[in-house]
């Protein structure tokens, strides 16, 4: 099965902000976020999506 | 030898020529090798042999031998099949796929110069028989210039102008002019977005172009066009650097943005403008106006 339009995983330096039911890592910074995004992008052949400073999600299309 | 022996000949010889002619192949055709073009000029032989046969039969009042004509009409079809499934399968595989819609446009247009040889070789051997071998090479000249304007469709360049503009970033958002593309998060891919990445704007030229560009295989076939020109800055497993075309839903202008591994402006400009407008995109909703402003 493929799945499409699906948010794989979210990072973020900010937990408070961060949404149900999907797997989250918590980073200390902003350069931990987008090494641990940069290799999460490729890990899950999903594209990396900022939707504030604090806050990345991975989805797949 | 019967008195039919060379109008057949010729009719076959002229007919299959047409189709080797029609067999051209550039950078966005399919078959590009040996074996693929074997099986269309032999098809192309089959489909002059019917063409030509039909006169002798009539000249012989051998009616009910024209209803083979019928056959060829499913032969044919089944190369339509045939190019539709091969170039789906493929398609899975490309980097920037083709579309459905180019690939259904490929395959009318093999089901359809099949038809048009056997309309080529109908005409010369009749030619031949009426007259004699100079009204058949007459005959052969016109169809194949009948065939020539049947069998090649319109350019994008014809409706839209192309200008190009530098993709640019605003916040995590791709732009291309005003036109919005997509979100990409990371500043690492941004930057490679940046270096590699050309955006160009179609601007329709009248209102039935915008509904064509609109038409999401149709802008497919572009991105296909131009990164099987230019090259393609992408693999599997990168699915951030992706060729994409957006429409502006204010004017119907369609921005598109490429990642190409030659950046030539000029040149990418031209492969635009060349792209075939696919046959199953063109809309004329402008046609019915005219229509009722007639009457």
């Amino acid at each position: 099965m493929d799945i499409e339009k699906f948010i794989l995983a979210a990072i973020t330096t900010n937990p408070k902000k961060v949404p149900c039911g999907v797997a989250v890592f918590h980073c200390d910074d902003k350069e931990e976020m987008e090494k641990i995004t940069t290799n999460l992008e490729a890990i899950l052949d999903g594209i990396a999506h900022s939707l504030t400073d604090e806050l990345y999600v991975i989805v797949k299309h | 030898m019967s008195e039919y022996t060379y109008p057949i000949l010729f009719g076959v010889v002229v007919g299959t020529a047409t189709r080797i002619y029609m067999l051209r192949t550039d950078y966005r055709q399919y078959p590009t090798y040996l074996h693929g073009k074997i099986i269309h000029v032999a098809l192309g032989f089959i489909a002059a042999g019917l063409g030509t046969v039909a006169i002798p039969s009539i000249l012989e009042e051998e009616f009910t031998a024209i209803t083979f004509l019928t056959l060829a009409a499913s032969q044919f079809r089944d190369v339509r099949n045939m190019e539709r499934n091969t170039l789906n399968e493929l398609d899975n595989y490309e980097l920037v796929p083709r579309g459905k819609t180019y690939i259904e446009g490929i395959a009318i247009a093999f089901e359809s110069r099949n038809y048009l040889v056997i309309f080529t070789s109908f005409l010369c051997t009749l030619g031949f028989l009426l007259f004699n071998i100079l009204g058949g090479i007459i005959a052969a000249v016109i169809a194949i210039f009948i065939s020539t304007k049947l069998m090649s469709g319109g350019r994008l360049g014809e409706i839209v102008e192309v200008e190009y503009f530098e993709p640019r970033f605003d916040g995590p958002g791709l732009y291309v002019d005003n036109i919005y593309i997509m979100n990409i998060g990371l500043p690492e891919r941004q930057k490679e977005v940046l270096r590699y990445g050309m955006g160009f704007i179609l601007k329709p030229k009248n209102f039935d172009a915008r509904a064509t560009i609109a038409n999401l295989g149709q802008r497919q076939a572009i991105l296909h066009d131009v990164s099987n020109a230019l090259g393609v800055y992408r693999d599997s497993g990168t699915p951030a650097l992706v060729p994409l075309a957006k429409r502006d839903l204010d004017d119907g202008r369609v921005g598109v943005f490429i990642l190409p591994q030659e950046n030539d402006i000029e040149k990418a400009k031209k492969i635009i403008e060349k792209v075939p407008t696919l046959e199953n995109a063109i809309r004329m909703p402008k046609e019915r106006e005219k229509k009722l402003e007639e009457r």
